[in-house]
């Protein structure tokens, strides 16, 4: 946890949520973990804004959540993708990746644009 | 994920609790993280320090948990209310399906029910409710003379003695400070009957001549063109008239164009100058009825010679209320009068508001029919908790299972009431496309003269009055049966076999309540139809004074070019070539027919003084030679007219034997002077009285004097014949064109249809209530049929046994009978005693009835209890053929 921490770009902490419920049902503990641990430790979720993110989630019902037992046998709040909330992260990674695609494009450019011509 | 054990599921067991929901999750979060710290070798309290520093403010976490979770809680039991909802509503519908023949029954009951009740509404608001189609109509007022008048003297002058003459009326104009406007026309409407030539065949219209204020009075504007200006209302004014909308839709294809085109009438040009709109119909508000084809100016320098010739119609001023004004009419024409020695009598005016005028005298018949659809609706309902309830004691297994399993009692109450909202929201639809049919074809039945009938429509009013009542229904018999069932106890239900359990006797009881209640209102309704049917009868058993049957009547336009003297010639070939076609026995012709339109002249027996209160009035009707025969008037006394009295011989004049009783009291008249208009006048016969107001009033002083020697006011050709009237229709109409080409194209019409006409009011009414007495009779018989099969059922078992001991299958055919009677009879009686005080509420609609009619009442009751004794003979047959090896086994 030492490496340089990223701050998380607005917006995106839905679709991390969601992609993380891609997987199986998770508590929220589970889904920072994963979230840590899937960007190499680059992205902390802190409690203090996932939990409220979760609770709107569920509130859009794009996840919903049940009571079960985690691995130490406590008992867990667990969440899990809908169907509408799979069709969202569906939609938002596209939008995702044709943005960074763009961005991308424009940071890495080695040479300015041709100028447009038929004027 | 591993499920949670059962044990440690109830914690929310009986509500949610968002609150712990959000510290637990918080609290597994901490701990889990402190897990984790202690893993990677913290000591555990300075692990759970790090955690809880990692966490930052749990304070304001919670607080958005706790909010977001009551957000969630809200929608959650939002969908939840209507999820069940939606299940009542499926199961509603599964049930009412699987259930077909009750759904089918109940929905067109209920149907039947609602349009009677719709349909009676449609027709009161328009009558009654809504204010007349003018804009602020609680302004106009209607103004008729003869207030000093006694009422039954009104009623010998008829139409005469209510109106005013041209003088009169422009002193009221010019004096009163209560009226905004007063706008007059000519009631008399054969003064406005024209020829309309040009266009096709001769047509007959009827025009209407209006004071040129009429319509600014009203408040109506023409649709197209414009009204009648100031020079046009003047003599020798550019003669101008305004198209009905109907008339003009008729004649003129609603063309456009015609506005500022001559038309020629009575051969004379005239010009029309607009179109008035579609939603102006002046027969229905002024006379019902009557179709007034198109308006012209009442040239008021014409008509002042005419006598009373003018209905009045005034606007109050803003904040004038009708006492102000009759208060001002009071003290105004008494003035008139003194100033005005020549005028014949006092014009002593009644103000009453337009709308009260208009539909006044219905208002008892209509508060009937009301009243009568009420207790219709009432016999609806009591019928459906009736049924309902029957199904539900059959139910009552499966409403006990459903409690068992958990369903809460407000639940089954909501699902019944849905149950009952579905079958009543079906009911509605079907019973409101019924109304809608009826009030059409209602609005187009031009013969029946009611006012305002042409405009009934299932409005918005009627839609709201339609939901109300059928969610009232829907209450009323859904909530009944709904907490029987609830308040059941549940194992009895589960027990009760339906073999005479107490909670099925109870059911029994309110089920024999309901019936009783429904036969007591159904003999209302009869009794009260019972007497107006009567009352009908009677008056179409009236002694008209005339044949209206095998006689037929057209209006003709002879041309005896506007030369009195050659009058009576013209009619005499006239007749002559009628009588000549064959068919035909016997022709005349008369300016007015009975039971229409009339006017009233003085008549004086020659040397006669009368006491006072004798009014020397009588409808005057102008005939030739013939006319008597052919309307099947008996001549009592004296002869006939005969073409010999002509223009420049003695007037002679025919007698009603009122009028001859009143003009020459104890003396024969026959052969005695009288004056009419200032001429010696020669009785030469008398004729037996002829209905002449309305069926129900008996006859005025009446006098009948030669077309060849009086000024008759339009023809109408009567002929006797034994053929079909349609049958001659051509001929005479060829015969008619013979003589005079611009002879209208006119309807043949029997006789019988002015008296049709007159009691058409009343035949409205009677049918309606017939109709609804007839429907509330089957609902009463279904009703005693329901429950006597009902209790046959159950008692299979009992009836079984009895007869396994012996009784005959005719004993027990009478038990079954006996009850249906026993029912019957605390129905009617309890029935009768409502009737008697229902009868005297409409005695006044009553004619040569008399409310406590002892033929209706024994005939009602007879009727009930025949009916009683067929819905319980069906059951009661059933009973005896039980077999009682098979009854026995069945348990």
């Amino acid at each position: 946890m030492d490496k340089a921490q990223l701050e998380l770009v607005r917006g995106t902490l839905d679709v991390l949520i969601l992609k993380a419920l891609v997987w199986g049902r998770l508590h929220g503990y589970a889904i920072t973990d994963l979230i840590l641990r899937q960007s190499d430790d680059a992205l902390l979720v802190e409690e203090g804004t996932l939990y409220p993110a979760l609770w709107r989630l569920e509130n859009k019902g794009w996840v919903e959540s049940e009571w079960g037992l985690s691995e130490n046998n406590r008992k867990a709040k667990f969440y899990r993708l809908t169907s509408e909330g799979r069709r969202h992260l569906r939609q938002e990674t596209k939008t995702w990746e044709a943005y960074a695609a763009a961005v991308g494009k424009v940071l890495g450019a080695t040479r300015p644009p041709v100028a447009e011509e038929g004027r | 994920m591993k499920p949670i054990p059962f044990w440690r599921s109830y914690a929310r067991l009986l509500r949610p609790d968002v609150p712990a929901d959000v510290d637990d999750e918080l609290r597994f979060h901490l701990a889990a993280k402190i897990d984790q710290l202690v893993a990677q070798g913290m000591r555990p309290d300075a692990a759970r320090r790090e955690a809880e520093r990692q966490f930052g403010d749990v304070g304001a976490v919670k607080q958005m948990g706790e909010l977001l979770g009551a957000e969630r809680e809200r929608a959650r039991q939002r969908k939840d209310y209507w999820d069940s909802c939606a299940q009542d509503l499926r199961y509603a519908f599964r049930t009412l399906w699987r259930d077909r023949a009750f759904t089918i029954i109940t929905v067109l009951i209920l149907a039947l029910g609602i349009a009677a009740n719709t349909t009676v509404f449609s027709v009161v608001n328009t009558v009654l409710l809504r204010p007349l189609p003018f804009p602020d109509s609680e302004q106009l007022v209607w103004l008729e003379s003869g207030k000093e008048f006694s009422a039954g003297l009104r009623g010998t002058i008829g139409l005469s003695g209510v109106t005013y003459t041209v003088d009169a009326y422009q002193e009221l104009q010019r004096h009163n400070q209560s009226f905004q406007q007063v706008a007059s026309y000519n009631p008399f409407f054969g003064n406005g009957e024209f020829t309309l030539t040009g266009r096709g065949e001769p047509r007959a219209v009827l025009g209407l001549m209006i004071s040129g204020n009429f319509f600014q009075t009203l408040g109506v504007q023409p649709m197209l063109g414009r009204l009648f200006t100031a020079e046009e209302n003047q003599k020798g004014g550019r003669a101008a008239a305004l198209l009905g909308y109907a008339f003009w839709q008729r004649q003129f294809a609603g063309d456009a164009g015609v506005v500022g085109q001559a038309i020629i009438l009575n051969k004379k040009p005239v010009t029309v100058v607009g179109v008035m709109p579609a939603g102006f119909d002046f027969g229905s508000v002024f006379s019902p009825g009557l179709r007034v084809d198109l308006y012209v100016p009442g040239i008021m320098d014409e008509l002042r010679t005419w006598g009373n010739t003018l209905a009045l119609v005034g606007r109050l001023k803003p904040g004038v209320s009708l006492t102000q004004a009759q208060a001002e009419a009071d003290i105004l024409f008494p003035q008139f009068r003194a100033a005005h020695k020549d005028w014949y009598e006092a014009y002593l005016t009644t103000v009453t508001g337009l709308k009260e005028f208009v539909s006044g005298k219905l208002r008892r018949s209509l508060i009937v029919l009301w009243c009568a659809v009420g207790v219709i609706l009432l016999i609806v309902g009591v019928n459906l908790s009736n049924l309902l309830l029957a199904r539900a004691a059959g139910r009552s297994k499966e409403f006990a299972m459903r409690m068992a399993l958990g369903a809460g009692r407000g639940r089954l109450i909501r699902q019944l009431l849905t149950e009952s909202l579905v079958l009543s929201i079906a009911g509605a639809s079907l019973g409101l496309a019924l109304a809608y049919a009826l009030t059409t074809y209602l609005a187009h039945q031009g013969s029946i003269a009611l006012p305002l009938l042409s405009s009934v429509t299932v409005d918005g009013a009627a839609m709201a009055w339609t939901i109300l009542i059928a969610v009232a229904t829907a209450m009323l018999f859904g909530f009944a049966p709904g907490l029987k069932i609830s308040s059941g106890n549940i194992q009895d239900a589960l027990k009760d076999t339906g073999a005479g359990m107490s909670a099925g006797r109870k059911h029994e009881r309110m089920r024999a309540v309901l019936v009783i209640s429904e036969v007591a209102l159904a003999c209302v309704l009869l009794v009260g139809a019972g007497l107006l049917l009567r009352s009908f009868l009677r008056v179409l058993d009236v002694d008209l004074g005339f044949q209206p049957s095998q006689a037929a009547v057209i209006k003709v336009d002879y041309d005896d070019g506007n030369n009195y003297k050659r009058t009576g010639p013209v009619l005499r070939e006239l007749l002559h070539q009628v009588t000549a076609i064959p068919g035909v026995e016997s022709a005349g012709i008369a300016d007015m027919l009975p039971l229409g339109r009339n006017r009233s002249w003085g008549f004086q027996g020659k040397g006669i003084q009368y006491p006072k209160e004798v009014a020397t009035v009588a409808l005057v009707r102008i005939v030739t030679p013939g006319y008597l025969d052919a309307m099947g008037m008996r001549l009592l006394e004296g002869r006939d007219l005969s073409w010999q009295d002509s223009i420049d011989r003695e007037s002679v004049v025919i007698l009603n034997q009122t009028a001859a009783r009143r003009f020459f009291p104890g003396l024969y008249p026959v052969g005695r002077l009288g004056q009419v208009g200032g001429r010696d006048t020669r009785v030469i016969g008398v004729i037996s009285d002829v209905r002449q107001q309305s069926l129900e009033t008996s006859a005025t002083p009446e006098m009948y004097l030669s077309m060849a020697q009086a000024g008759p006011e339009g023809a109408e050709l009567v002929v006797r014949t034994k053929l079909p009237p349609e049958t001659l229709a051509a001929s005479i109409m060829q015969t008619l064109r013979s003589l005079n080409p611009a002879q209208p194209a006119a309807e043949f019409r029997p006789l019988r249809q002015i008296v049709d006409h007159a009691v058409s009011p009343r035949r409205f009414f009677v049918t309606l209530v017939a109709c609804f007495a007839g429907l509330g009779l089957v609902l009463a018989s279904l009703g005693i049929y329901g429950v006597i099969s009902y209790s046959v059922t159950r008692q299979t078992q009992e009836i079984g046994i009895r007869m396994a001991l012996g009784a005959t299958a005719f004993q027990v055919q009478l038990g079954v009978i006996a009850r249906a009677l026993r029912l019957a009879l605390v129905g009617v009686a309890l029935g009768t005693i409502g009737a008697i005080g229902a009868a005297k509420w409409i005695a006044s609609l009553l004619f040569g009835t008399k409310p406590t009619d002892p033929v209706t009442f024994a005939g009602i009751v007879v009727l009930l209890c025949a009916v009683a004794l067929m819905a319980g003979y069906l059951p009661a047959r059933r009973a005896s053929r039980i077999d009682p090896m098979i009854a026995l086994r069945t348990s």
